[in-house]
């Protein structure tokens, strides 16, 4: 069962802004039925000063998705425009007390169906369909919201980009695919927040560092699909780590010890190399 | 508030009866039967009579039972046994809708480099046998047919696919996880060769199973060590639970037809009066071969996990096949190998009963669930025109 908050709880058993405007100044509508989750938006505009006076939103999803939709329009409700439009998916978890992490998407569709209504009222189109790169077919993310989520999050893993917008968690053919475009957007710009890195470590807290990591980072994401792991050796910077359970003779196992490498590089230090003992 | 609990084919509720049967081997009974010593050997004849009880609810012989440590344990079990013991064979059939203790360990086994053909199933949930009476060859090692689908509650024919495979001479495993205590089953008529059980599906505790495997069966066991259940599974026996599984076993045995009139009845009242009171709901799988507790439908427009947190305000329990519950971001396997459509999937409910559901409790939850469907739908962008018309 998920942990999720008082207030996500209290949002969802008792939404507020519940319904659809009559003759609405903006609509927003992002999702689909098929997909598991959708949101319409409606909002009424004061003119000229351009301030939403009112909005109401219907969902079609889970818990977490109702509870941001309608933390969404009580956040944006009395901004202006320009106002509402700094408001982050980010913004709408944290409104929430935070959402649990698979369920970061339901607030990335908050943000894009206000970003919708928004280009509605202002009359922009959105560039057709079909000049948008499908990456994740199974849920139909483009290219473009990956690098836009991935921006705006700090995301670097592509179980992050599956936690924020699905993409990557059907049939995950599209993985190759997302991993090469966070390395795109990572090499131009630094990796965010890696305080450790910039730190000379000591061999002993090197080795303190990579026993950290592997625990609390990536044995639950591989334990979580029935995988494990045991760490053998740290020798310098290489670490031999042996796979268990289903990462044993697992298809995707070079994947594993890519993502494995790529996040000890990440939290401990670029040095460090992965191999299977 | 008083718990209404629907959701027996995920676990269900130790019998007291059981409870009552296993306490003393908790407290002060805790030898282990190898002991050569009466405190702990006399224990043996306890397992032995577990044994009994348990062959007696299938129809098999007691040495024919090896205990477990759960169905999982005796899904794998059966499915390592059949490799090890046919290792020139490297095919395996198996169907789409499997529980994951046989699904993915046949996945295991395609990564080792086993064929694998997976039975496809019709849009209510019946086995494609068509496809069944192609699938198997001499490179056969084994085929493992479920007996009842934990979601769909639909039962397989398990005795037709026997008579075929026993012709043929082809090893055949039953995961009877869910079917066992609910349905009588006789494995002389079914022509199984082996049957996986588990404790806590039929009021026994969580951490025992039982495998069948039919004498005369090839076998090698799974858990390597001591000499336990006649070398057929390692491992000191968890006696206390071995014997509230006999103790299960001859309660289900006992009121089984009772029982599957009495749940039946309840079920049909949920399930016509759910059919009534809400519009744009549909039945997922086969109502003429399926489970007397089981019932899965679909109420379109909405999603399963906020039906099912809506629930749980009340006190019901429930689960579904949508993907916000299933912790991966894909809904149910089972009602998509269906073909159930995207819409009803996300919408999907299981409701599940037990020999301690009462009438009451199925009144209170017709009470509540046309309510909370009829809110959830209100706040959702679709079928709008559809709840008008309601």
């Amino acid at each position: 069962m998920w942990d999720y908050t008082k207030k996500v709880t209290e949002f969802f058993l008792h939404p507020k802004n519940v319904g659809e405007l009559k003759n609405p100044d903006a609509v927003g509508e992002v999702g689909s039925i098929i997909c598991g989750d959708a949101l319409r938006l409606t909002l009424k505009i004061d003119k000229p000063s351009n301030r939403i006076s009112d909005a109401k939103f219907q969902t079609f999803g889970c818990a977490s998705a109702i509870a941001s939709s309608s933390a969404l329009t009580e956040l944006i409700k009395g901004k202006t425009l320009d106002e509402a439009l700094t408001i982050s998916n980010q913004d709408i978890a944290d409104y929430l007390g935070g959402l649990p992490k698979e369920k970061m998407h339901c607030s990335v569709m908050g943000r894009e169906a206000l970003e919708a209504a928004i280009s509605n009222f202002r009359g922009e189109k959105k560039p057709p369909e079909t000049e948008e790169r499908i990456v994740c077919e199974c849920f139909e993310v483009s290219e473009e919201k990956i690098r836009k989520v991935a921006i705006e999050n700090h995301l670097t893993t592509v179980e992050d980009i599956t936690d924020y917008t699905k993409a990557g968690g059907g049939c995950g053919s599209c993985i190759p695919a997302i991993e090469a475009i966070l390395k795109d957007i990572w090499s131009v710009k630094p990796i965010p927040e890696k305080p450790s890195a910039s730190k000379k470590l000591t061999n002993l807290q090197k080795i303190a560092l990579i026993q950290d990591v592997i625990e609390k980072e990536i044995r639950p994401r591989l334990q979580a699909d029935g995988g494990d792991l045991e760490l053998i050796d740290i020798d310098g910077s290489k670490v031999i780590i042996g796979l268990r359970a289903m990462c044993v003779g697992c298809l995707m196992g070079d994947v594993t010890v890519k993502s494995i490498e790529t996040k000890l590089k990440e939290l401990v230090s670029e040095d460090i190399s992965v191999e299977v003992g | 508030m008083k718990t209404i609990y629907l959701d027996n084919n995920a676990t269900t509720k130790i019998a007291p009866e059981v409870l009552d049967e296993m306490n003393p081997y908790l407290t002060d009974y805790y030898g282990n039967p190898s002991s050569m010593h009466t405190f702990g050997g006399k224990l043996h004849s306890k397992i032995e009579e577990a044994r009994a009880k348990v062959a007696e609810l299938i129809g098999a012989e007691a040495e024919e039972i090896v205990f477990m440590s759960c169905g999982t344990e005796s899904d794998n079990t059966a499915l390592m046994a059949a490799a090890e013991s046919f290792p020139q064979k490297r095919h395996i059939v198996t169907t789409r809708v499997e529980h994951p203790a046989v699904f993915n360990f046949v996945k295991h086994l395609a990564r080792k480099g086993y064929r694998v053909t997976f039975l496809p199933v019709d849009n209510t949930g019946r086995l494609d046998m068509d496809a069944f009476s192609k699938a198997f060859d001499d490179d056969t090692a084994v085929v493992s047919v479920m007996y009842a689908n934990n979601e769909t509650g639909v039962v397989f024919p398990v005795e037709e696919i026997g008579e075929v495979l026993r012709e043929r001479k082809i090893l055949f495993h039953t995961d009877a996880v869910q079917a066992v205590g609910k349905v009588p089953i006789d494995v002389k008529k079914l022509h199984v060769d082996m049957l996986s059980l588990s404790g806590h599906k039929l009021h026994a505790p969580k951490g025992v199973g039982a495998l069948y495997v039919r004498k005369g069966t090839r076998f090698y066991p799974y858990i390597i060590g001591g000499h336990q259940e006649n070398g057929r599974r390692a491992g000191t026996e968890n006696i206390a639970s071995i014997i509230g599984l006999g103790k299960a076993c001859e309660l289900a045995a006992k009121n089984l037809q009772n029982e599957i009139f009495y749940l039946g009845k309840l079920r049909d009242k949920l399930e016509g009066n759910l059919l009534k009171d809400c519009p744009d709901v549909r039945i997922n799988g086969d109502i003429e071969h399926r489970l007397p507790n089981t019932t899965n439908i679909s109420f379109e427009y909405v999603e399963g996990e906020a039906i099912l947190l809506r629930l749980n305000e009340y006190g019901i329990c429930a689960s579904s096949g949508s993907a916000c519950t299933s912790g991966s971001l894909e809904p149910s396997r089972v009602l998509r190998a269906m073909g159930t459509p995207f819409t009803a999937i996300h919408g999907s409910i299981r409701f599940s009963l037990s020999r301690y559901n009462t009438e009451d409790e199925i009144d209170t939850v017709l009470d509540i669930v046309p309510r909370i469907i009829k809110e959830l739908r209100e706040l959702s962008p679709f079928g709008r025109e559809n709840i008008k018309k309601s």
